[in-house]
């Protein structure tokens, strides 16, 4: 088996490319999904409200700036390949990417180094980071910047099974009525159900990653999302939380095997600029 | 669009109603979380607060940092409920409004009705588009909190809704309403 080797410090670039990336430039499917929620509001000063969230990301774009100062707290997902042998410290150098990326790029320094000291780390570092070893020769990167405005309403609860698809449906719901106007409206949502207590949070924000125009693979979990998608767009909470039609973009679920006493269910909330850029190397 | 100015008179306060949409021109401050903590602080101590409170306007923000040959990063508003605490104790003292995102709880909306203020919403994440109302910026309190030092901010037609009014009307409720309603028509 002959392994690629891959430099640490090749990294840096590359994570500090990103950060910057993700934070200018929204994806696309989420600007066109934004162009579908625009078309379909129905109720007039939602509509203008989605109009200038849509102006915004392409001033962004355009004119190379974050699209909202809250550049968020940077969550790096690395799926590296099992055949790649990575030279140097790779954790070091996705902080040092992070570092250089919100330095460079005149991006918000948002990270306190203790959660009481509160003493700002002037740098955005540490980011998060999350690993999965995977087949191939390939490290994919991707880099989530996340916000606190739509992270602060996210939640977790242990259902137990009796509590059901009844129950996660109640958990999402009540997630989404006491976020209301925080996180940001129009959200998407990212479902974790199943696993234990530390995955199902992950699931969830992973699942924020997903394409939005693709259902989940399961016809299952597909109509389940359509179905709770269309709950939570009837609450009336709407863009900014001021009535309309568009309270949630899109809503996607993963779930799996999980313990016979066991129904984790999280809900991470992501808001209408939900971030994400993503290269391989 | 009603065009009001800072500082706000109370008769530009009592005039203003949930819904509204305005443009604010004129002086704000920003202060978000820690700035708020200090300034209960000096509260607390009897010390002065490093800002005037009279008819002026808070905006709960922080910006990105300045790119050389700008005025301002981006900057849009940060989650109201955060500064609910303290927000009383700076409204007692003539804090006359504040510009954020979200519902404020009812501490705040009783204590905007007997300190007659006025709650703005300023649309959250449109912050790259919200930077071109600011025409000077100046970190005046606080240097040492980085993104949440206190920045005295000159606007121009910074494009807000009245979130809660001084008779206690919230925009949220009364939009989620009407747009209800029209879905029973």
């Amino acid at each position: 088996m002959k392994l690629r080797v891959v430099q640490a410090s090749e990294i840096i670039p590359i994570v500090s490319e990103l950060c910057i990336k993700a934070n200018e430039q929204l994806p696309e499917d989420l600007c066109e999904t934004m162009r579908m929620a625009i078309e379909n509001e129905t109720y007039p000063p939602a509509k203008e409200i989605l109009d200038v969230l849509r102006e915004n990301a392409r001033i962004a774009a355009l004119e190379h700036v974050p699209a909202c100062q809250d550049t968020g707290m940077t969550v790096v997902y690395a799926e590296v390949g099992q055949n790649v042998h990575i030279e140097g410290n790779f954790e070091e150098a996705v902080q040092e990417g992070i570092r250089q990326g919100y330095v460079n790029g005149y991006l918000r320094k948002s990270v306190v180094r203790d959660p009481f000291d509160r003493v700002n780390t002037g740098d955005n570092t540490p980011g998060i980071l999350h690993v999965r070893l995977v087949p191939g020769d390939k490290i994919r990167l991707t880099v989530a910047p996340k916000g606190a405005g739509s992270e602060n309403m996210s939640r977790m609860t242990m259902l137990t099974p009796a509590q059901g698809l009844e129950g996660a449906f109640q958990f999402v719901m009540e997630t989404v009525r006491k976020a209301g106007a925080n996180p940001c409206p129009p959200m998407i949502l990212g479902i974790g159900i199943g696993g234990n207590f530390e995955t199902a949070p992950l699931l969830a924000k992973t699942a924020l990653l997903d394409p939005l125009n693709v259902r989940n693979p399961d016809p299952f979990y597909a109509d389940l999302e359509l179905e709770w998608l269309n709950q939570i767009n009837a609450t009336g909470i709407g863009p900014q939380g001021l009535g309309g039609k568009t309270t949630c973009l899109s809503v996607h679920i993963r779930a799996m095997a999980t313990h016979i006493a066991c129904l984790p269910v999280a809900v991470s909330v992501g808001c209408h600029v939900n971030r994400h850029s993503s290269v391989e190397v | 669009m009603i065009q009001i100015q800072t500082p706000l008179t109370l008769d530009v306060i009592h005039s203003l109603h949930a819904g509204d949409h305005v443009l604010l021109s004129g002086t704000i401050y920003t202060a978000r979380d820690a700035a708020h903590l200090r300034m209960m602080e000096c509260i607390q101590r009897g010390t002065e607060l490093p800002i005037p409170l009279k008819g002026q306007i808070i905006y709960y923000a922080g910006p990105t940092p300045t790119r050389p040959g700008q005025i301002v990063g981006s900057i849009g508003p940060t989650t109201s409920v955060r500064m609910d605490n303290a927000t009383p104790a700076l409204l007692e003292r003539g804090l006359s409004g504040m510009i954020g995102k979200g519902s404020r709880g009812e501490n705040v909306k009783q204590a905007m009705q007997r300190y007659p203020s006025v709650y703005f919403a300023a649309i959250g994440g449109a912050a790259a588009l919200m930077a071109r109302c600011v025409t000077s910026l100046e970190v005046i309190a606080w240097d040492d909190l980085g993104p949440e030092s206190i920045k005295k901010l000159v606007v121009q037609e910074l494009p807000l809704i009245v979130a809660v009014d001084s008779e206690g009307n919230d925009a949220f409720q009364i939009g989620q309403s009407k747009y209800l309603e029209t879905l029973m028509v």
